[in-house]
């Protein structure tokens, strides 16, 4: 970890405009570029600087979650939405969607909430092991003190 | 419509999430995978009876139209494969339920299982090559996670080897997608074969005939390719490395056979004499490993490998006889080496430990799995009654057909090779004498007995029912080379083509 008066006060500046860039990719994203992926991306993103910025146990506290438990449930949502067309009789995965679209958000319709889950997949994948790795004593030993393993790289 | 070829998907998939969302509260997460593996199998099974009476089944993912989205397709190749590894999944998780440590369980053992049978299943019913390719990256990715589960010092050992040469596997089998996407401009298989056929320059066909031969070759461990089974198989749980024997190498063997009998069938004529000359390297070198290993997960290793040499030989064959034979004697082979590898676990946990030398007496101190042992041990060998003899009789016959003689005498004789290589384990687990103290030792539990026994159980009925069974396998042969069929059932009548012209008027 590094120690930097600037990218501190940039990482608390940009968590709140990252999370908010998050959610407009994912509702974009259906017919232009962004989507569940990117949006996730960018999300887990917001959180990973706060890890870099103020090391991993400020990360946990900014925003307390459980990760895993976030992408199992984003795998499960996204399945589900694929459900109503199988069991109208069409395959699954066919695109289900409102006859009008709703101001300021956009068409809603099955796809957009796959993307959901694939959004709350992607945060919930890429933060934890972001979290996990930083977590790791013997990768990074200020953290925690001094490791006991021997070879490790003294930052 | 035939929606339904989604739910071997969706179930394992929705499965594993649940399970991992349940997390703590066991009975009710093991109750889920339990539910979802029964289910699997039941669906396996009736698939293929369904396929059996009423011919190839297709659906098209998204509903987008044949040639251009994700066509799900099973015919009877992909739903026998389907049906034998769900039902090996069944075994893997009641023997799991009764052997498997609580930390496993904590970190997510069972959710890897499911999501292994997801990428498995979706392997085998897929029409569509880069289709394929996310299914193998799904079962690896599991297959990663169960392998080094436990993180001990031979299982990242062996875990490393295992995950560099499939991340190679993996990277050539895109590079070859991408190559013929680029000569055929589709990706779909129907679609491919059609237009693979009237290839003016063969040329690229056959160099991307091989990098899908290393690929898949890698994944299936032929001979040169071979070295990261026994390497990484006895190192995780006894559960993990009897459903690995299953269904890994076994994946590898169907893309083979999908790929070369469908897609690059003019190149599986052209390549057919390399890939017997790999089969009986892969037999002669795989037995050989196990006749110089002394640990009883080891030889078994081995012997996958071996086993692998007459599965590629039934492609080598390159002929419907041949590849109905392969498939009989793959799905023999994937259902007996499970159960011998269950019997072996559990023997394994018993005694703690799996070294020849050490072990003794298992004949007297365990009469019922010494017997079924026995019995498994004959199938393997392909003696008579039990199914190993009516796939190897099958492949040999179809080898004295096509005049391969010579491939046919290195599988005769491996097979002898092979018996011996289990005779050495019975001699030395069960016949001989225990030097040390066995009575101290815990007994095997009947639910530790139990996925192993009717595996072998399995293996006498479809030696009974080898009548039947072979018809089967003749017509899934004879379908696996039949691109018109194939096509028919993914496209519509016209074929894939004819649809393409169609949708884009």
């Amino acid at each position: 970890m590094y120690d930097s008066v600037i990218l501190r006060s940039v990482a608390r500046l940009m968590l709140p405009i990252l999370l908010m860039l998050a959610v407009f990719m994912l509702l974009r994203g259906h017919n232009l570029p962004g989507g569940g992926f990117i949006g996730g991306l960018v999300a887990s993103c917001a959180v990973i600087l706060q890890m870099v910025a103020f090391g991993p146990t400020f990360a946990r506290r900014a925003l307390p979650a459980n990760y895993l438990a976030i992408a199992a449930f984003g795998v499960l949502f996204a399945g589900v939405w694929g459900l109503p067309s199988l069991i109208g009789g069409q395959p699954f995965l066919t695109s289900l969607w409102l006859p009008q679209p709703i101001p300021g958000v956009g068409k809603i319709g099955t796809p957009v909430l796959f993307d959901v889950g694939v959004f709350l997949t992607v945060v919930g994948v890429t933060t934890q092991i972001a979290l996990l790795l930083a977590e790791e004593p013997l990768l990074f030993p200020t953290e925690r003190g001094p490791a006991d393993g021997e070879g490790a790289p003294r930052a | 419509m035939n929606n339904h070829l989604f739910l071997p998907l969706i179930v394992p998939l929705m499965g594993a999430a649940l399970a991992v969302l349940l997390g703590r509260r066991r009975t009710l997460a093991r109750a889920v995978v339990l539910a979802v593996v029964l289910f699997s199998t039941g669906y396996g099974g009736w698939l293929l009876w369904l396929v059996s009476v009423a011919g190839r089944q297709a659906t098209q993912a998204s509903n987008w139209p044949a040639p251009f989205g994700i066509s799900l397709v099973a015919d009877l190749l992909g739903a026998t494969m389907l049906f034998v590894s769900s039902l090996l999944m069944l075994g893997a998780v009641a023997y799991s339920l009764a052997t498997i440590e609580a930390d496993y369980e904590q970190h997510f053992y069972y959710p890897l299982l499911l999501l292994l049978l997801l990428g498995v299943s979706g392997a085998f019913l897929t029409g569509d090559l880069f289709n394929l390719y996310v299914w193998f990256e799904v079962l690896l990715m599991s297959s990663f996670g169960l392998l080094t589960l436990g993180g001990t010092r031979g299982q990242l050992v062996g875990g490393l080897k295992y995950v560099v040469l499939n991340l190679v596997g993996s990277t050539v089998f895109l590079i070859g997608g991408g190559m013929i996407y680029g000569l055929a401009g589709t990706l779909n298989m129907a679609h491919l074969g059609e237009r693979l056929a009237t290839l003016r320059e063969p040329g690229l066909a056959t160099a991307i005939a091989g990098l899908f031969l290393f690929a898949f070759g890698s994944k299936a461990a032929i001979a040169p390719l071979f070295f990261w089974l026994p390497e990484s198989y006895h190192t995780p749980p006894p559960a993990v490395t009897a459903i690995f024997s299953g269904l890994m190498t076994k994946v590898g063997v169907y893309a083979l056979y999908r790929v070369f009998g469908l897609v690059l069938a003019n190149e599986l004529a052209r390549m057919a004499p390399l890939i017997l000359a790999l089969a009986g390297a892969t037999m002669v070198l795989g037995v050989l490993g196990a006749l110089a290993q002394t640990e009883m997960r080891r030889v078994l290793s081995f012997t996958i490998i071996a086993e692998v040499g007459y599965c590629v030989m039934g492609l080598g064959l390159a002929s419907a006889a041949g590849l109905a034979a392969g498939l009989l004697f793959t799905a023999h082979v994937m259902i007996v080496k499970a159960g011998l590898l269950f019997l072996a676990g559990a023997i394994e946990r018993s005694a703690g430990t799996g070294d020849l030398r050490k072990l003794g007496g298992m004949a007297r101190r365990e009469p019922v799995l010494a017997t079924f042992w026995f019995l498994g041990m004959l199938s393997l060998a392909g003696v008579p009654p039990m199914s190993g003899f009516f796939g190897k009789l099958a492949l040999l016959q179809a080898g004295v057909a096509q005049g391969q003689y010579v491939i046919t005498g290195v599988a005769a004789t491996v097979s002898l090779l092979i018996f011996l290589a289990l005779l050495k384990i019975w001699n030395e687990v069960f016949w001989k004498k225990s030097y040390e103290d066995q009575s101290k030792l815990p007994r095997v539990s009947v639910a530790a007995l139990a996925p192993g026994a009717l595996l072998v159980v399995l293996s006498l009925v479809i030696g009974v029912a080898a009548g039947p069974i072979s018809e089967l396998s003749a017509l899934a042969g004879a379908q696996a080379l039949d691109l018109t069929g194939y096509a028919q059932a993914t496209c519509g009548a016209g074929g894939c083509e004819a649809a393409m012209s169609e949708l884009m008027k």
